[in-house]
């Protein structure tokens, strides 16, 4: 599904933050991406969701080579994949229901198709009593479940998430947790970016370490 | 998505709250693009009152070329003749005979000798009332009005009363009408050339509004960026948004020049102050702006409002680009 071949990242004329990256991401696989602050963790997740490309090596994203992709192209890759944001990214003008709904929207479907799914989907991640409010009202672990909801609302081949427990109590993370795994049950592959060592070891996963630059792999 | 069946029964506790589904199924109501921000507004009031300044330009400089053009019209449909006294010579049977002649000009549709107490009201402005014509050598007018559409041939007329009345002369305005018409193109220049200067500023100030009302909504671009809209589907969004800000504007302000110009029209043919009626009348004719200067007015209020769309459009795709870098 994923393949980096030797992919390095640099900023402008500054040092490379990635090095030489090397690896895979099966289909239905589940894996945790940590290191320690400053490791390069969201700039990988930047390449994975096309945000940035690589300064060299080569990057294949459902047996596309990035590097030729047109426009329309990486816009058409990005409706497979689901991103949750460290700052979850809600459009404060919409609704929760609505936010949830935009990316079903974006990809042009009648809204009579998706109005009960969307409605089950946040009532499943308990936020069936916040459907109409608006997203500055919501509390901090409200936010990441809507931010969530809208990530696999179009059912994603791939789910990348940023921190996604970086905002909870340990309590609502354990939970978040068990939302992924599900996830990734019902066949999405998940990559979830995380320093959180607790919330790692709740859960038997592939491990991705990104320490200076350079990816370490713990299957 | 069929997360209920996915999900185990144990594991449907993600939710803080007891998760209750909403009798009513909500609808995707809200516009994609933020409609009522403050930076909208602030669009809008710009447009409206750049608009509105073009509008006015734009009616002053139809007023005056419309002025221009009747004040040539109106001196070119008139000659005089000019019948200075002679000693000798009976000036009422020369004037009598140059009427003769003139009303005997093909295309003359109306000739009016000025008699001795009209030509002394005339000249009372300068020398004062109570005075004696007899004494003075004052030259008598008759004035010829062309018919409209007419074209009299003027040579053989002033040839015919220099044969018949050596003291006679025609006056065709020629110099008079030249120097007013070099008058009234250097206003109408001036005039165009304030009209663009507004325009310009107009159309500066609406996509430099536009832009910062783009940069307030670069979270709504990233985010549908990122979720994978397409470039189109996303501009497309904000020019259509933008399109519909940009004849709020427009309209407003366009709307409200048309008014006053229709309200100016109204009221200097309004027969309350007959005075004033004829000061205005005799500088601008009717105050009325006419068919074109409404369509021209309305083509701005079109070009505004698609130049704002098409600022929109420039910037939201410049925006995605800099995304990228």
């Amino acid at each position: 599904m994923v393949r980096f071949e030797h992919v390095g990242l640099r900023y402008g004329l500054g040092p490379e933050v990635l090095r030489d990256l090397t690896f895979r991401i099966a289909s239905g696989s589940f894996q945790f991406l940590t290191g320690p602050s400053g490791a390069g963790k969201t700039s990988l997740l930047r390449l994975l969701f096309l945000s940035l490309r690589p300064t060299r090596g080569l990057i294949t994203l459902f047996g596309h080579d990035i590097a030729t992709l047109s426009k329309d192209a990486m816009a058409t890759l990005r409706r497979r994949m689901g991103i949750v944001f460290q700052d979850f990214r809600l459009l404060d003008h919409l609704t929760t229901f609505e936010n949830v709904a935009l990316p079903l929207r974006v990809l042009g479907h009648n809204e009579e198709s998706y109005r009960e799914e969307v409605v089950e989907l946040l009532t499943w991640v308990g936020l069936g009593d916040r459907i109409r409010a608006l997203p500055p009202v919501l509390s901090g672990g409200e936010k990441q479940r809507a931010a969530i909801a809208r990530a696999v609302i179009a059912r994603p081949q791939l789910l990348l998430a940023d921190e996604p427990t970086g905002n909870v109590d340990p309590t609502l993370a354990q939970r978040l947790l068990r939302l992924f795994v599900e996830l990734n049950k019902s066949g999405t592959a998940v990559v979830i970016a995380t320093h959180d060592i607790a919330l790692m070891d709740q859960f038997d996963a592939r491990r991705l370490v990104l320490h200076q630059g350079r990816l370490y792999v713990y299957d | 998505m069929s997360t209920t069946d996915a999900a185990p029964d144990q594991d449907r506790d993600y939710g803080v709250d007891a998760p209750t589904a909403p009798a009513v199924l909500p609808r995707f109501e809200t516009p994609i693009v933020p409609r009522a921000t403050i930076s909208g507004r602030a669009l809008v009031a710009v447009v409206a009152i750049m608009t509105f300044l073009a509008s006015l330009t734009t009616g002053a400089a139809v007023l005056v070329r419309s002025a221009a053009n009747e004040w040539q019209a109106d001196v070119a449909r008139e000659v005089s003749i000019q019948i200075r006294p002679e000693a000798g010579r009976d000036i009422e049977a020369d004037i009598a005979r140059a009427a003769a002649i003139a009303r005997g000009t093909p295309g003359v549709a109306e000739v009016r000798p000025y008699s001795k107490d009209e030509t002394t009201r005339l000249l009372e402005p300068w020398l004062g009332s109570g005075m004696q014509l007899d004494q003075l050598p004052v030259p008598r007018l008759i004035v010829v009005r062309i018919a409209s559409g007419a074209a009299p041939d003027l040579t053989q007329l002033r040839q015919a009363l220099a044969q018949a009345i050596p003291d006679a002369s025609l006056d065709d305005h020629r110099g008079f009408v030249a120097r007013m018409q070099a008058m009234s193109n250097a206003l109408v220049v001036a005039g165009i050339g304030v009209l663009v200067l507004v325009f310009v500023a107009t159309v500066l100030s609406a996509t430099f509004a536009t832009h910062a009302a783009i940069a307030a909504n670069r979270p709504v671009i990233e985010v549908l960026h990122l979720i994978g809209a397409k470039d189109k589907f996303i501009a497309g969004h904000f020019e259509r948004h933008f399109l519909r800000l940009g004849l709020q504007g427009g309209l407003i302000g366009g709307g409200t020049g048309m008014a006053l110009f229709a309200l100016a029209g109204l009221a200097s043919s309004w027969p309350f102050d007959p005075s004033r009626d004829d000061q205005l009348a005799a500088l601008f004719g009717s105050i009325s702006i006419g068919p074109r200067g409404y369509v021209a007015v309305l083509s701005e209020i079109a070009l505004i409002a698609l130049v704002t769309a098409a600022t929109s459009r420039w910037t939201v795709t410049r925006t995605i680009e800099t995304m990228h870098e």
